[in-house]
């Protein structure tokens, strides 16, 4: 019986969310009375195990294996592991790497498998808390099983910082060559050009509730007068509405200006993952229970077609119409 | 050719809501189809249109009242539709992502498609697993979160884009048959025309029982089972500044002059 975490790296380096699954691991094992072990897969296997070697962990094993993340090898490596050690947690990220594989490993190791955990509980049975409907609602779930499989959201759990002594020990995975159905040929970095938003001092952020496209001016003119940099959340990229170098969040830019104007952004945990650095954040937005206000310093529950025109006329700009 | 899209209707819930119970109350939920599926919809249309012989076949999980959503997606161009659905399902507390994967699976053996588009997650559950769960079901490849496709339909391979965090996409070659779940921005969802809505009515929208996909019971059953559902406390301590939009604008343009941010 032991727990084990699995943990993540990408061009080089261990991410984030590998020493957050360390604190989330040792919580664990330490309700359950069990070791906490982890498993390091591909690339610089011994480099990254010194660098996940933290306070808790008990057991480090190196699947030294490819280079980049691979959900082939990664299953069958994973499988591998778990019919050896037999854990009774298996906690993988929730990150975009970890949805490749969690699934298809839940699948063959017979685990009943919950994503996105934001918390646990042990009472007996396991109890985790997740989101739904957005963030609107918190769901608790308990799991009748002995063995199950979670993946835990990124930035949920503080990171593991001091040094451990963890065992090392290289675990020599079998892997099917001929089963690996997916090749990785690179990576290619987007979001490029003339702007970077990561540079600016104060951003004008925009969301949803901006409605339309034709209703952009208004923001721009906002942007202009306060001579700050338009930004905004995913769904003004993907209607092409602006520039994918405009976006902040978990898949675009985390930004840390001085001052953040989130105007008609509700604050999904993907969006607040890119901008929760800012010293100050200021929301507009109609509803009082939006996220968005968890983490805002300022706030006008109001509407932004009434606030942002006022506001460019304080700074004797002069709203478009729209 | 056969593609597959997988299309889930999806419960969006009003600004001011009600929990009865351990879901949220009917009266405070709109339907739509999931954001996501609309992207997958579209991708499939778009390679139905860009290839000779390409039948582009929806399978839903869902009660009659989803029969909307999924003629949306019939309208959008879609050929065909499948809705699961009976007593057991009805009366399940919620279905977790085996209980989906399995279901699925045994759609898969019957429409025996050649690729299979879903969404990355749906915008009630957020799951993000039932895709994959699918794909190793099945026996199929897959790759999770593409967020661009170019299909070689001879060579049998998909060249997708992956998008992972931080503005990095990973590019990667994905063997058929394949499952994968199609992120948003992929494309642009067309809205459907008034003669898409029309031929949609004409279009075959079958439903299945567990018992027609060769299924029991025993498949909407779950170690997993929903204990709580409530409202998160804010944990937001935010400085709200009250009043018409002018003495509010006043007040944001304070702070942001004693801020020292903006000159003017």
């Amino acid at each position: 019986m032991t727990v084990l975490a699995i943990t993540e790296h990408r061009r080089g380096e261990v991410r984030d969310v590998s020493y957050e699954l360390v604190t989330a691991g040792r919580e664990l094992a330490d309700d359950l009375g069990t070791d906490l072990e982890l498993a390091v897969i591909g690339g610089d296997v011994e480099g990254f195990a010194e660098d996940v070697n933290r306070d808790g962990v008990d057991t480090i094993y190196t699947v030294d294996e490819g280079e980049e993340f691979n959900h082939g090898v990664y299953t069958q490596a994973i499988e591998q592991l778990a019919a050896e050690i037999e854990p009774t947690a298996l906690l993988m990220p929730n990150s975009v790497n970890g949805l490749d594989y969690a699934p298809s490993v839940a699948e063959q190791l017979d685990l009943p498998l919950v994503t996105d955990v934001i918390d646990f509980e042990t009472n007996g049975n396991l109890e985790v808390t997740r989101e739904q409907y957005g963030g609107k609602v918190e769901t608790t779930y308990d799991i009748d099983a002995d063995d199950y499989a979670l993946t835990i959201r990124p930035a949920e759990w503080p990171k593991a910082e001091e040094a451990g002594d963890a065992a090392i020990e290289a675990f020599d995975a079998d892997i099917d060559e001929s089963a690996l159905g997916t090749t990785v040929n690179g990576f290619e970095e987007v979001g490029g050009g003339d702007v970077d938003i990561t540079e600016a001092d104060v951003l004008v952020s925009i969301g949803r509730g901006i409605d339309e496209e034709e209703n952009l001016p208004l923001v721009e003119e906002l942007a202009d007068t306060l001579g700050a940099t338009l930004s905004s959340s995913r769904p003004i990229v993907d209607n092409g509405w602006l520039p994918k170098n405009r976006q902040v969040g978990q898949s675009g830019k985390v930004v840390t200006p001085d001052v953040y104007i989130a105007i008609g952004i509700s604050g999904a945990v993907q969006h607040v993952a890119g901008m929760k650095g800012a010293d100050t954040i200021v929301a507009i937005n109609t509803d009082p229970n939006a996220p968005i206000y968890d983490i805002a310093d300022y706030g006008i529950v109001d509407d932004l077609f009434d606030v942002v025109p006022e506001l460019i006329e304080e700074f004797g700009g002069e709203a478009p119409d729209l | 050719m056969k593609i597959l899209v997988t299309v889930k209707e999806v419960a969006e819930v009003d600004d001011e809501f009600q929990i009865s119970g351990l879901d949220i109350d009917e009266g405070s939920l709109e339907y739509d189809l999931n954001e996501w599926d609309d992207y997958a919809v579209e991708e499939a249309v778009q390679i139905s249109e860009e290839n000779d012989d390409v039948e582009v076949v929806t399978v839903t999980i869902g009660p009659e009242r989803a029969e909307e959503t999924v003629r949306m997606a019939l309208a959008k161009g879609a050929d065909r539709a499948l809705r699961v659905w009976d007593d057991s399902l009805e009366n399940a507390q919620f279905l977790d992502v085996e209980s989906k994967a399995d279901i699925l699976a045994a759609v898969v053996e019957e429409e025996d498609p050649d690729f299979i588009l879903s969404g990355v997650q749906a915008g009630d559950d957020a799951n993000g697993a039932t895709g994959v769960a699918l794909a190793d079901r099945i026996g199929f490849e897959w790759a999770a979160v593409v967020n661009a496709l170019d299909l070689d339909i001879e060579a049998g391979v998909a060249s997708v884009h992956r998008e992972l965090e931080g503005g990095i996409e990973e590019l990667t070659d994905v063997e058929l048959p394949s499952v994968l779940t199609i992120q948003t921005g992929i494309n642009e969802p067309r809205y459907a025309s008034l003669r898409g809505i029309r031929q949609a009515q004409r279009k075959p929208l079958d439903v299945h029982t567990l018992d027609d996909l060769g299924l029991d019971d025993s498949v909407v059953e779950s170690p997993v089972e929903r204990t709580d559902m409530y409202e998160p406390e804010s944990e937001g301590d935010a400085t709200l500044w009250e009043g018409s939009a002018e003495e509010t604008a006043g007040e944001l343009a304070t702070f942001l002059r004693d801020k020292g941010v903006v000159e003017g």
